[in-house]
Order: C-alpha cells, then sequence, then structure tokens
C-alpha cells in the first residue's frame, strides 16, 4: 500500500444527515459552478431526449432504511470523499490521478488522463465522472477555483454546495486539525466515514440523524389529566377574572 | 510528495517507476481564475419564494447564478432551481417571435408575425369587447409576479374577469388566514425559527416556501427543538421530522380539533391571552329565528359587546382594562339572551365527536398519539414559555417590562389547502394557535408585516357595475363581508365566469381559474369572447380533467366557431397551452426584465421587518420578445384605459413596466415599491415617486428591507409601535390593535341567508350548502370526492407533491433539473401493494370516478397505507417544452390531473365545481381512485397519449449534447 504524505491539512466536508431534505441544491449548484470552472466543462447527452445522461461532482441518492413504521426516508448526497488512501490514485497507470499534499484534495489532470477509467472501476464509492465528450476521466474538485480563489470575498472561498445548501447540511474544513469547526461538529454528533472497513480513510465525514425525540421517547409526557371533573365543562371558567 | 511505505507491497523498481510517474501528476492550477466580468444582483423567478441572486456574467454570457447573502429571503443560499436558471434562461423551449394561429387550434400550426402587427390584433379583439361587454374577456394570470399590475389593468379594462393561479394553490390557506388572525402561514406568516420549542407542520408537500423552510428547520433541529410533521407521505421536510404523524389526506382538521378538545378538557389553554386579544369574549346574540341571531352583540355605534364581571353589565369590547367574561349567559339591555363566543366554542369542541378516540377512527393516527401530542403541546407552551428581557408598549399604552411567549409554532401549506374542507382545517389550526396563546409572541407563528392586517379582511370584490367602456371601479379579487358582497344577479346568478363571489363559491377570494375555460365552454353563466392568459399551463398541468380541458379549448359550436372565440396566450416557453392559442405573445425569461416583488402583490420579507425587491435585464434578450408587463402596459395605452394614457391620450408609461414600477401610485404616496419614495428618495413606505428610484433599489443589492425595532417584533397585532409603524409605512390606515376571530361573523351572515334572513339569499338548490358550510367555527367533514363515491370502489386516496427541484418552477426544459426527475412512478405502501397482489415496478391503471391513467408503480414504506402518491407535473406531452418526443416525461411521466374532475359527481340533477363550498379552492387533493394491475402488453408505456405538438415556428432542434461553460473557464 502507498502511503502519501500530505502534510497536517485535509480538507473535506462533513455531511449532515440530520437536515440534509434532499433539495438537490447542492448538486446543481456544484454543476453550474463547475461546468465553467477547473473541469471545464461538466457536459450533457442528449439533453433534450430520451436517455439524457451528464456529468455530476455531486449526486444524492434518496431510499428508504428500514421497513414499516420504523422505515426512515434516507437523502444521501455524495461526491468525491478525498479519501487519504485514494484507491482511485493508486490504480491510476499515467498518474493523472493525484493527491495533493498540501491539502490532500484528490485530483486528475486532465492533460495526463487517457480515460481507461480504471479509477472509476476502483473507487468504492462511486464518485467518479467519465466525461464521455473529451474521453477524460474528471470529478469533485472540493472547488479548487473557490476556496483559494483571491478574486472572491473571503467569506465566498468555500464549495459551491456548502455555499447553496439551503438546509445548512454542508460544512467545509480542515479535518487534519483537531480544534477545527467541523472536526468538532464531527466529534460532538459522532462524524462517521463511509464504509471504513474498505481502508480507504476518507476524509468527508457524515453526521447521522440526532437522537430522535419522537413518538418513543422517554421524554414523552403523561396524557393531559381532564380538569376538575365536578365543575361544569364550561362553566368552569365563570369565576376566571381576565383583563384587556 | 509522496513516499513508499518501504513494506513488502513494491519493489524498488516500481517504486522508482512510480515516483517518476508522480512527477507528471503536477499540474499548473490556477487557483484564483477570474470568476466573472460583472455580477448583477436580482430577484430569482424560478418559483415563488423570490431569493435575492447575484448573476456573475463573463464574455456576456451567465457564468454562475448564486444566492444573495445579504437578501432577506434566502441568506446567501439558492435551491436547485435557483441554480439551474442558467439552463431555464438558454433553453431551448423559448418563444422567439409573436405566433399567430393558421390551422386549426390545438394543431400548433402558426405564423410568425411581428409585434406591431400582434399587438394592434390584441388591442382590435379587446377594444371591441371592451366598447361593447367588458366581461367578455377573462383575463387569467397563472403564476405571475405581478399581480399588484395585471389585477389593475383588469379593473381598468373593466373585467371583473380575472384572477391568478391561488384559485388551485392557496386560497383557502389565504382566506382562512385572513378572517380569522389577519394574516396567514405562506408569506403572510412564520415560525420564531430562533426560540419555538415544538413545531408542528401540516401538509408542506415540498412546496412553500422553500429556502426560508429549509434555513429555517436546520436552525430548529440544531437547537434540540421538536420538529413534528403531520403529513401522509415521508419525504423531503417529513424525511427529518422527529416525529411523522402519517395522517389519511383530508383528516387534518378532526385530527386539530381533536387536539384543541383534550386542551379545553385539561384546562390548557391561555385564557388571558384570548381575552386580551381575540374575539373570545364578544357576545353572540343566541336568538333563533332572528335575522341578528349568531351575530355579535353591538353597542349604537357598532362596537361589540363582552359581559363585564366587574361592572355586571355589558360593556364595549374593544376598551382596554375590562374584565369580561369568556362563558356564561347573559341577558343584554334589549332582554335578548347573548353567550361569549369561546362559551360557544368550548361547548362544540368538548363534545365527544371531537375526543382522540372518534378522530382516531378516520384519521388513521393512534388516540394514544392524538393525546400525548396535545400534552407535548400543553407542556411547550405552558410550562416552558418564553420570557423576553424586551420591554413594549401595547395598543392602549400599558407598557409591559418583558414579552412573554409560547414557543409553540406551526406552518401549513398545500395538503390543508387542496381540500374541499380545507378552508375550516385552516381556521382550526389558527384557533389551536390562538387557544394556545401562541400568534405573534415569542416562539410562535409571527407575521411578516405588511401582515397582520385588519380581520376579517378590508376591500370587497369589484364587479357589480360593469358597463361599456367603463372601468370596474376597484380590484376584481377582494374579501365579501356578507352576503351583499357577492357577485350575483338577483336570482342568484353568477356574475363572473368563474363563479367567483357566488353562492357557490361565496368566499373565492383568489378566483377559481380551474373552472373558467368549462364555464366559459358551456356558457354558464354565459359564454365569453376572449381568453388571455399569462404563464398558465391550461391545456395541461395547470387544469383537472386535462383531457377534456384540451378538448374544450378547441370545441366549436354548431356553426363552426370556437365556443371560446378567441385565445391570447403569453409566455416565454413553448408550453402546452401555446398549441391552444390564436395568437401568441412571446415574453422574456426573468433574467432579461424587469419586474417588482411588491407590497401590493404577495409581499416578501420575514417577521423582523416588511421588504420588497426589483427584477432588471441583467442580460439583453437575443431573440424578438417583449416582457408581458410592457405589452400590456402598451395594450392598456392603446384601448385608452384611465390610468394608463394622459388626458390628451398618450401613453402615461411610455418607458413600459419600468416606467409604472416608479410612478404608478395606487393612492397618493403609494406605489409598486416602498423604498426609497419622494422626490429626493429619502421617505418610506408613503411618498411621492422617485425617478431614481430604481437605481436605488439596484445599489442596495435589487431590494429594500425595514428592519423593526425590537420592541415591535412580536405582538404585532397589539403593539403600539408596530401599529404606527404600520401606519407610516401605509399597511394600516390607523393604529388600532387588529382583533383575531375565534368565531367568524361573515361567516354567520351567510349562513343567515340561507334561513332566510335579509336581502339578498341564495337560491333554493344552494341554501343548505350555505348553512351546512357557513359555520362561524371551524368544522370537520369528509371530502366531496370522498362522501360522493363508493369507497369501496375506490378504496385509496390520491395525492401529488411537487419535487423540491421542480417545485413551482417550468423545470421539465431545464437540461439540469430534468436528470434529477425526468418520469414519476406511483408511489404505493408496501402493505397495502402485497393486498393488492402488486410488486414493485408493475404497470397500473389509476381509476377515479372520473377517468383512468396507466404508471409504473414503487413500493414505499413511508406513506399513509390508504394513499398513493405522486410527482406533480413530471409527465408531459410529447414534442412540448421543445423536448424529444421520446423523452421519458412524455413516455414514462404522466400527470395525476387526467382523473380528477373539476366538478363532483350529479346530485339533484346539479353538479358543484370540484372545490371547497366557502372559497372555491381546487379540491384537487380529494381524489379517490382504485389500482389494477395493467396486462403485460400494457406495460412500458403509460397513458394517456395524446398526439405530438409539432414544433412552433422559430424554435431550433435541441442541440445533441451540451457543453456549457467550455468556453467560460
Amino acid at each position: 500500500m502507498t502511503t502519501y504524505t500530505t502534510g497536517p491539512k485535509k480538507l473535506g466536508l462533513v455531511i449532515d444527515l440530520d437536515t440534509c431534505v434532499g433539495c438537490h441544491a447542492c448538486a446543481v449548484n456544484c454543476k453550474e459552478w463547475n461546468t465553467g470552472g477547473h473541469s471545464a466543462p461538466l457536459p450533457d447527452h442528449n439533453p433534450y431526449g430520451a436517455h439524457t445522461s451528464g456529468v455530476w461532482f455531486n449526486r444524492i441518492h434518496t431510499f428508504e432504511a428500514g421497513d414499516g413504521e420504523d422505515s426512515r426516508t434516507v437523502h444521501f448526497p455524495k461526491s468525491c470523499l478525498h479519501c487519504e488512501q485514494p484507491a482511485c490514485v493508486e490504480v491510476c497507470p499515467t498518474g493523472a490521478s493525484y493527491k495533493r499534499e498540501e491539502d490532500g484534495i484528490v485530483l486528475v489532470n486532465a492533460d495526463t488522463c487517457i480515460g481507461c477509467k480504471l479509477c472509476s472501476w476502483a473507487c468504492p464509492y462511486g464518485a467518479r465522472e467519465f466525461d464521455d465528450d473529451a474521453g477524460v476521466m474528471k470529478k469533485c474538485t472540493l472547488c479548487i477555483d473557490r476556496i483559494y480563489n483571491e478574486n472572491l470575498a473571503e467569506e465566498d472561498r468555500v464549495p459551491a454546495c456548502v455555499a447553496t445548501c439551503p438546509a445548512q447540511a454542508r460544512h467545509f474544513g480542515d479535518l487534519g486539525d483537531p480544534n477545527s469547526d467541523v472536526s468538532r461538529l464531527v466529534a460532538e454528533r459522532g462524524g462517521y466515514d463511509l464504509m471504513p472497513e474498505l481502508g480507504y480513510k476518507p476524509v468527508n465525514k457524515y453526521l447521522p440523524p440526532r437522537p430522535g425525540r419522537g413518538a418513543g421517547c422517554a421524554t414523552a409526557p403523561a396524557p393531559l389529566a381532564p380538569a376538575d371533573d365536578s365543575l361544569h365543562p364550561v362553566l368552569r371558567w365563570i369565576d376566571r377574572v381576565l383583563s384587556r | 510528495m509522496r513516499v513508499d511505505a518501504g513494506a513488502a507491497d513494491a519493489g524498488a523498481a516500481e517504486r522508482e517507476q512510480r515516483a517518476r510517474r508522480h512527477d507528471a501528476r503536477r499540474e499548473a492550477i490556477d487557483t484564483s481564475p477570474s470568476v466573472h466580468d460583472e455580477v448583477k444582483t436580482t430577484t430569482c423567478y424560478m418559483c415563488a419564494c423570490r431569493c435575492g441572486i447575484k448573476v456573475h456574467l463573463k464574455n456576456g454570457r451567465i457564468r454562475y447564478i448564486e444566492g444573495n447573502r445579504d437578501h432577506p429571503v434566502n441568506r446567501g443560499v439558492l435551491c436547485a432551481k435557483g441554480s439551474a436558471g442558467i439552463m431555464q434562461h438558454y433553453s431551448p423551449a423559448r418563444l422567439t417571435k409573436p405566433l399567430l394561429r393558421v390551422g386549426e387550434r390545438g394543431a400548433g400550426e402558426f405564423k410568425e408575425i411581428e409585434w406591431d402587427e400582434a399587438i394592434s390584433l390584441a388591442a382590435k379583439w379587446l377594444g371591441d369587447i371592451r366598447a361593447s361587454d367588458p366581461r367578455k374577456l377573462a383575463f387569467f394570470t397563472g403564476r405571475d409576479q405581478s399581480q399588484a399590475l395585471t389585477g389593475w389593468w383588469a379593473n381598468q379594462f373593466g373585467t371583473p374577469n380575472y384572477a391568478a393561479h391561488g384559485g388551485f394553490c392557496s386560497v383557502n390557506m389565504a382566506a382562512a388566514g385572513l378572517y380569522t388572525i389577519g394574516g396567514s402561514f405562506w408569506e403572510f406568516g412564520e415560525p420564531d425559527w430562533e426560540h419555538t420549542k415544538l413545531f408542528l407542520m401540516f401538509g408542506v408537500a415540498e412546496d412553500h416556501d422553500s429556502n426560508p423552510i429549509k434555513l429555517g428547520l436546520a436552525k430548529l433541529k440544531s437547537r434540540g427543538a421538536k420538529f413534528v410533521s403531520i403529513n401522509p407521505i415521508k419525504t423531503g421536510y417529513s424525511a427529518i421530522a422527529d416525529e411523522w404523524v402519517g395522517i389519511r389526506p383530508g383528516t387534518d382538521g378532526l385530527f386539530v380539533l381533536a387536539l384543541i378538545h383534550e386542551l379545553l378538557r385539561a384546562d390548557r389553554i391561555d385564557l388571558e391571552y384570548l381575552a386580551r386579544y381575540t374575539n373570545a369574549p364578544w357576545l353572540v346574540i343566541d336568538d333563533p329565528g332572528s335575522a341578528e341571531d349568531g351575530l355579535f352583540a353591538r353597542d349604537l355605534t357598532g362596537n361589540p359587546l363582552a359581559w363585564d364581571v366587574a361592572e355586571g353589565a355589558p360593556v364595549n369590547a374593544l376598551l382596554a382594562d375590562i374584565k369580561p367574561a369568556v362563558v356564561g349567559e347573559y341577558r343584554l339591555p334589549d332582554g335578548r339572551k347573548a353567550r361569549p363566543s369561546f362559551h360557544l366554542l368550548a361547548e362544540r369542541y368538548l363534545d365527544r365527536r371531537y375526543s382522540p378516540d372518534e378522530a382516531a377512527k378516520r384519521c388513521g393516527v393512534p388516540a394514544a398519539t392524538i393525546r400525548r401530542l396535545a400534552a407535548e403541546l400543553a407542556r411547550a407552551a405552558f410550562e416552558q414559555q418564553i420570557v423576553l428581557d424586551q420591554p413594549w408598549t401595547d395598543w392602549a399604552g400599558r407598557r409591559h417590562d418583558t414579552m412573554i411567549g409560547r414557543p409553540v409554532s406551526m406552518h401549513a401549506m398545500r395538503g390543508i389547502s387542496a381540500h374541499s374542507n380545507g378552508f375550516h382545517t385552516c381556521r382550526a389550526i389558527h384557533v389551536l394557535q390562538m387557544l394556545l396563546g401562541a400568534i405573534d409572541t415569542p416562539g410562535s407563528f409571527r407575521y411578516e408585516p405588511p401582515f397582520p392586517r385588519p380581520c376579517p379582511p378590508a376591500g370587497k370584490p369589484a364587479g357589480k357595475n360593469v358597463g361599456p367602456g367603463l372601468p370596474l371601479g376597484g380590484m376584481p379579487l377582494g374579501f365579501p363581508l356578507g352576503p351583499e358582497d357577492l357577485l350575483v344577479e338577483s336570482d342568484g346568478t353568477p356574475q363572473r365566469i368563474d363563479k367567483a363571489f357566488s353562492w357557490e363559491a361565496p368566499l373565492a377570494a383568489h378566483g377559481l381559474m380551474h373552472m373558467v375555460i368549462a364555464n366559459a365552454c358551456k356558457g354558464d353563466p354565459y359564454r365569453i369572447d376572449t381568453l388571455f392568459l399569462y404563464m398558465a399551463n391550461m391545456a395541461w398541468n395547470s387544469a383537472m380533467n386535462t383531457a377534456g380541458t384540451m378538448k374544450m379549448l378547441a370545441e366549436k359550436d354548431p356553426d363552426g366557431g370556437y365556443k371560446i372565440p378567441r385565445i391570447i396566450y403569453s409566455d416565454a416557453y413553448f408550453s402546452e397551452m401555446v398549441g391552444y392559442a390564436d395568437l401568441v405573445l412571446p415574453d422574456t425569461t426573468y433574467l432579461e426584465r424587469w419586474d417588482c416583488i411588491s407590497l401590493l402583490d404577495r409581499p416578501i420579507g420575514n417577521a423582523d421587518g416588511p421588504a420588497d425587491a426589483i427584477r432588471r435585464p441583467v442580460v439583453q434578450p437575443d431573440r424578438d420578445v417583449r416582457p408581458f408587463q410592457d405589452v400590456l402596459i402598451e395594450l392598456g395605452a392603446r384601448l385608452g384605459l384611465p390610468t394608463f394614457v394622459e388626458p390628451d391620450g398618450r401613453p402615461r408609461h411610455p418607458g413600459g413596466y419600468r416606467d409604472y414600477i416608479v410612478n404608478h401610485e395606487r393612492r397618493p404616496g403609494i406605489g409598486p415599491l416602498a423604498g426609497w419614495r419622494g422626490i429626493d428618495g429619502d421617505k418610506t413606505g408613503r411618498g411621492e415617486p422617485n425617478l431614481d428610484q430604481l437605481d436605488r433599489y439596484i445599489e442596495n443589492g435589487c431590494f429594500w428591507k425595514y428592519e423593526l425595532p425590537p420592541d415591535q417584533r412580536y405582538y404585532k397585532h397589539a403593539n403600539k409601535g408596530y401599529l404606527e409603524t404600520a401606519v407610516k409605512l401605509g399597511f394600516l390606515d390607523r393604529p388600532a390593535p387588529i382583533i383575531l376571530h375565534l368565531y367568524s361573523e361573515p361567516l354567520q351572515r351567510f349562513r343567515l341567508a340561507a334561513r332566510g334572513q335579509g336581502p339578498v339569499q341564495p337560491p333554493e338548490q344552494h341554501r343548505a350548502r350555505i348553512e351546512t358550510y357557513f359555520d362561524p367555527l371551524p368544522i370537520w367533514y369528509e371530502p366531496f370526492e370522498t362522501a360522493a363515491i363508493a369507497t369501496e370502489e375506490f378504496p385509496l386516496h390520491a395525492i401529488t407533491q411537487r419535487p423540491m427541484a421542480m417545485y413551482h418552477s417550468w423545470g421539465s426544459q431545464n437540461a439540469w433539473l430534468r436528470q434529477i426527475l425526468g418520469q414519476n412512478r406511483l408511489y404505493i405502501n408496501r402493505a397495502t401493494a402485497a393486498k393488492l397482489r402488486l410488486v414493485d415496478n408493475d404497470w397500473v391503471w389509476v381509476t377515479s370516478h372520473h377517468s383512468r391513467v396507466k404508471c409504473q408503480i414503487r413500493l414505499m414504506s413511508g406513506v399513509q397505507p390508504d394513499t398513493v402518491w405522486t410527482w406533480n407535473a413530471i409527465g408531459k406531452r410529447a414534442g412540448a417544452w421543445n423536448l424529444a418526443p421520446d423523452a421519458p416525461e412524455a413516455t414514462r411521466g404522466f400527470l395525476l390531473n387526467h382523473v380528477i374532475s373539476e366538478l363532483l359527481p350529479e346530485r339533484g340533477g346539479f353538479r358543484y365545481s370540484n372545490s371547497d363550498p366557502v372559497t372555491g379552492q381546487a379540491a384537487w387533493y380529494d381524489l379517490r381512485v382504485r389500482i389494477d394491475k395493467a396486462d403485460a402488453v400494457e406495460a412500458g408505456e403509460t397513458a394517456p397519449k395524446f398526439p405530438a405538438l409539432r414544433r412552433a415556428p422559430g424554435l431550433a432542434a435541441p442541440p445533441p449534447i451540451l457543453r456549457y461553460g467550455a468556453d467560460l473557464k
């Protein structure tokens, strides 16, 4: 196995499954930014007909977990997880896929990519996107052309998906720094790795749904006791002194 | 840099090879590319949310659209629709030039004409109508965000036959709210996201409103507040609720009344709040058979009376510091008996028929759940009350040191609205809020200024006096307060084409767009000459009985003339409706025109202050199209409509809509925009027109926001400071408190008419219906379709939702959004499917009392077992929107609209519209169906099918591949 010296900085995303409502805002804003960005374009084949197929760096999967009364509708946004042990980089025959030393972002050099798709076979998360038109592999760049962009206001230097998320379910930061906001969020909320057993050590983390305060929770109050039954049900309020 | 592990995984040669390869990996990355040549702010129009956006332009093209961080609606975020605005703007479905029909209507044969010919033709048709009978113009405007202009134009033209799409969207919510609390859910109010501890969301079908709800839910959940979703379907917002209450459609009203029953029985209600702020103490006359039975007892000057327990006498209920009784029976000075309205309310809902056990039988929600939720409401409201250290002064000048709040909030929308019992259900929710003291207090539902407004609402519908060449004399839509305000002939015949404000739909404050075509075709109540539509896809997803509506649009009389002689349609896109127009006026996209989001129309802003906004052209049209509003203003001038021309006949607004936005005054000092008024732009709310107003808006990001000071942010209905601000800004005429109406006297006035009182009474056939449904206290009844059909024959409820990525948008032609959802399934509960011997992916027929559709099913757990549902408006007619005829929208998408009838089944020789009996709201969620497995040979394509629309002139074949942005890097 290859070891990557990537420095302490591990930029990535923290995605909150407690508030993601599956609205696709992140996916579309990502598409819109990136189709004119570093990996431009993100083409769409047959965009107005049957069998439309486009390049998207971020996709939302909606499914039900569990069954019956206890089922949960899950909205699961997925993009490149910028693994610490990226299988995609490992298998790339030309070295086009690489992991940046300075921040851990996994990128593809379009000039040296030969479009062999080995990386997409290797990625266990299905996070790579093949641009059929150009014949090269593309993927989430963590908005490399935004996060350091001196032409943008400082507060806008975050990935497009994070900036746009209406449910505030996406967070960006340095997961290599235990004191960063994102690391603290992960610690507080029990953030987890996707399929950790595979050993790719994804940088991106997911936050599980917060513990429910639903029907069965311990803090549910007892049913209301009827007010004094000896009184007339309506006229019991006759002596209440109220003021306007 | 990479270093090898040195372990046994690779030999030295390979290590070296990899290291060499790695050198090639580094690429030069420009991490600070220029993003734009220019950024322009404007307002989104991808749905009704009206978020602030920043449009980045590069090489004259749109590089990127993002949310405007400073904007009060979206605070920087932007949804999928807003982010897909680029694809909407550059859509190949955009119309390019005015079109004139040359073949048969519906055949889609057009020729291109010049604008001058188009406008002259429209002016000729409309001028002839105005000179003879202005009612013969039916002007309906769909998802129009310029209703302050279009309604005014109808008024000046002189036709009462005007409305937008509210009649099938939200009129139950708007009317119930405005007649009850002087405000409403949706854009008239919001939960106190900062402070609420328990939030109940009823029937929000992934729709209204978009970004503010998502922002709010995130805030609420991060604070650990509890979110309960009452909804038959567990998707979208319901998917992240702490508790999902999978209620049976159309039974929410009964569920709410059972909560009320529990709270009353346990005496867990806020009587102080009721006495101070609602009409709970107002005395209701108990004099059966008289003309005033059930009305409020009033003094000689018309003030309502309350019984003062200290005085032992009736007193003016509007006075401060009285000691009003809320229960008991009292003698009025004239000897009649009267009881406080709260007495009537308590008596009704304490009855066993509103008990959780009774409700559970209909709602499909266990009685224990209803009881527990009632207890949770009581606990949050009364044991977790919020006290803000914020002094304020009430309407009577009394200073309060703190603001006390009941941190229980509610929000409701489509799933309540689109039922025939929606008005009463929505009123029941407002009554629940009032009983908990949870209206505009910290932690509760909060009004968004300009609301609250006086309750019951002011402004009656105009249309009583229609005549050749005459303006209407008022706005066509309004709020009747009694039978005398209806628009009916002396025999009860409706005066409007949609029968709004008639005995069939007395409080139809948004009109009944869903009935216009059917009524006009039948000549019931009369025939029209021209149907003029804007952004209303009535030949497809905006109609009930879609196939029937398409037929009616092209239906002919025996003499060969069309039953609807002329149809003018304006749209930016090649929608299904275009094929049925005689004259097509191509509109611009939202990024190519001026617009205003006016307080005179549907306000934006939030509970901390009012706001309005503009759109401005960020790019110029590359086609021969014109903004509809400009065209309407020009038509107004050509027709000589009073406020559209100068006294000498010259156009008053030669600069089009831009000119109108700045210079039009509805009343002296009140115009479309509230910000930067006055000659020097230093006035707010009221002030003379300011010629530089739009520049000020642009400098401020294309919106205006007024921040209320902290002491005016709650108790707005009774807050002296706020009420005075509202007068200053032009929202209220005087700073009087706004009383909330538990008991609705206007409803009782209609009921009295049904009982034979007064000069304006319903015709015999409508009497019982008015008597039943104009109950001054909320009632629950079985939705009409359920009551009218054999439920064993149609055992399932069928409802729709808009997907979040497409809600309220014109998404199907959008290359990006249609990749998210390009075909729809019918979702069915797993257990229900098993009983019907259906498995995932089966093809089925969905049959209602009216018609049937064929579609493919998908099983799920998170749906109420007696309910099936699908995504709305995904199915498209082949060829429409410039999609390929074999696009999945046409082959595997379907509309449930086909099986929804615009009429209820016949009863006593008469068919009422499929609407709420109070407001006329289209009851499309009342639908009942059965599901039958389709034959194997029928699988594979949805039905019904219609001939493909032929591509309109001027539209190019869509590109086979889209490389948007390749040249913008």
